[in-house]
Parts: C-alpha cells; structure tokens; sequence
C-alpha cells in the first residue's frame, strides 16, 4: 500500500489542484464526476484529473488514504475538500472561490 | 418501502444514530439503470436530506464522514452513490 499512497501524495503535493474522478476531464464517465469538472472549468480554475477508472489501485488506495468511500474527490494544495455534494455546496455558497483564493489558486469566475 | 430493504436497514440506522428531524431518503438508481454500479433491483444510487442536531458544529467533511461510517455497510455493499445534504437544524 506505501508506494499507492506514496503516488497519491506525489500527485496531489506537486499539483495544486487535483480531482480524483472516474474518466477524463474531457469525457467524464459520471455524473458526480462531471458536476465537479463542470464547477472547476466554470471557474477557470486549473487542475489535474486522475482517471480511477484505469488504475485499480489508485481507485481503492485513494479511498483509504482520506477515509472517504467514493470517488470523485478534490484536493487543494495536498489538501481534501470533499466530493460532488461538498464541492457544489461551496461553489454555490461563494466558499470554493475563496477557500482556493486564499491557498493562491487562480479563479477566472466568468 | 416494502420492497425496498436497503432504503429501509439505511432509515433505522439514520433514526438511530443521529435522532434526525429531517430525513428523506429517495431512490435514483433508475436514473443511473444501465450505468456501472447500478443493480438489477435498484437501491444502488441514494440522494438523502438529513436535519439533525448531531450536525451541529461540523464540518461539511465531517457531517459526510459520520454518515459514511453510519452507513458503512451499506457503502461496503449495494450502495454505489449516496448523494448527501446534511444541515444542523438551525441552518435548514
């Protein structure tokens, strides 16, 4: 298990924003995944996007590693700040545009 | 309800554990029919609104967390996607 969280925290510390997802952020194969890569691109908000659906290890590693069940997750600056439900509530509440201005990620609000 | 085991062991956990003023539970597997994780029965996709004082004082990451580990047998097992808004009573 050492060398999956060892991927994860590599990922997740040498980008700033990550989302954990099933698909791409070009064709996502959820829609819970989609709700937060729409959210993301809508902010003009840059990231990575980890395919869990092709790697197996990653897909049940990241689960443990924030003691979270499913799949999509979002970390900012090697921090986790939820899934689809979490992430839509603090974009619609203002809280996402100023919890990733705060850690100096840069949003494009349209 | 009657036939619907999963949605109903969920319920009398939910009662329990967090003594909820608020609790729908619905049931949007055929929304996902045909997609990975749906099952034949339905009850593998939940969208749930809770109101309880436990929530009180949490973070969001935490209200998710006590109901993940509320319902771990439930996520361990037939339920694929659990979509959650869980508000304290004075935030509802």
């Amino acid at each position: 298990m050492d060398s999956v969280k060892d991927r994860i925290e590599t990922d997740i510390k040498s980008n700033d924003v990550v989302l954990y997802m099933k698909g791409t952020p070009v064709f996502p194969q959820c829609g819970f995944s989609s709700a937060v890569v729409q959210v993301l691109t809508h902010m003009g908000v840059k990231f990575k996007g980890i395919n869990v659906l092709e790697d197996p290890e990653i897909r049940n590693g990241i689960k443990e590693y924030a003691n979270w069940p499913t799949i999509p997750q979002l970390y900012v600056k090697g921090e986790f700040v939820g899934g689809c439900d979490i992430v839509r509530e603090m974009y619609q509440s203002g809280e996402l545009a100023e919890m990733l201005q705060t850690k100096g990620v840069d949003v494009k609000l349209a | 309800m009657e036939n619907r085991p999963v949605a109903q062991a969920m319920r009398r956990k939910l009662e329990a554990a967090l003594a909820p003023l608020v609790l729908e539970i619905d049931d949007d597997s055929a929304k996902h029919a045909g997609h990975v994780g749906a099952r034949a029965g339905g009850e593998s996709h939940f969208n749930m609104r809770i109101v309880s004082a436990a929530f009180a004082g949490k973070s969001r990451v935490d209200r998710q967390r006590l109901v993940h580990g509320i319902l771990a047998e439930e996520l361990a097992g037939p339920v694929h996607a659990l979509a959650l808004s869980l508000r304290a009573p004075a935030e509802s």
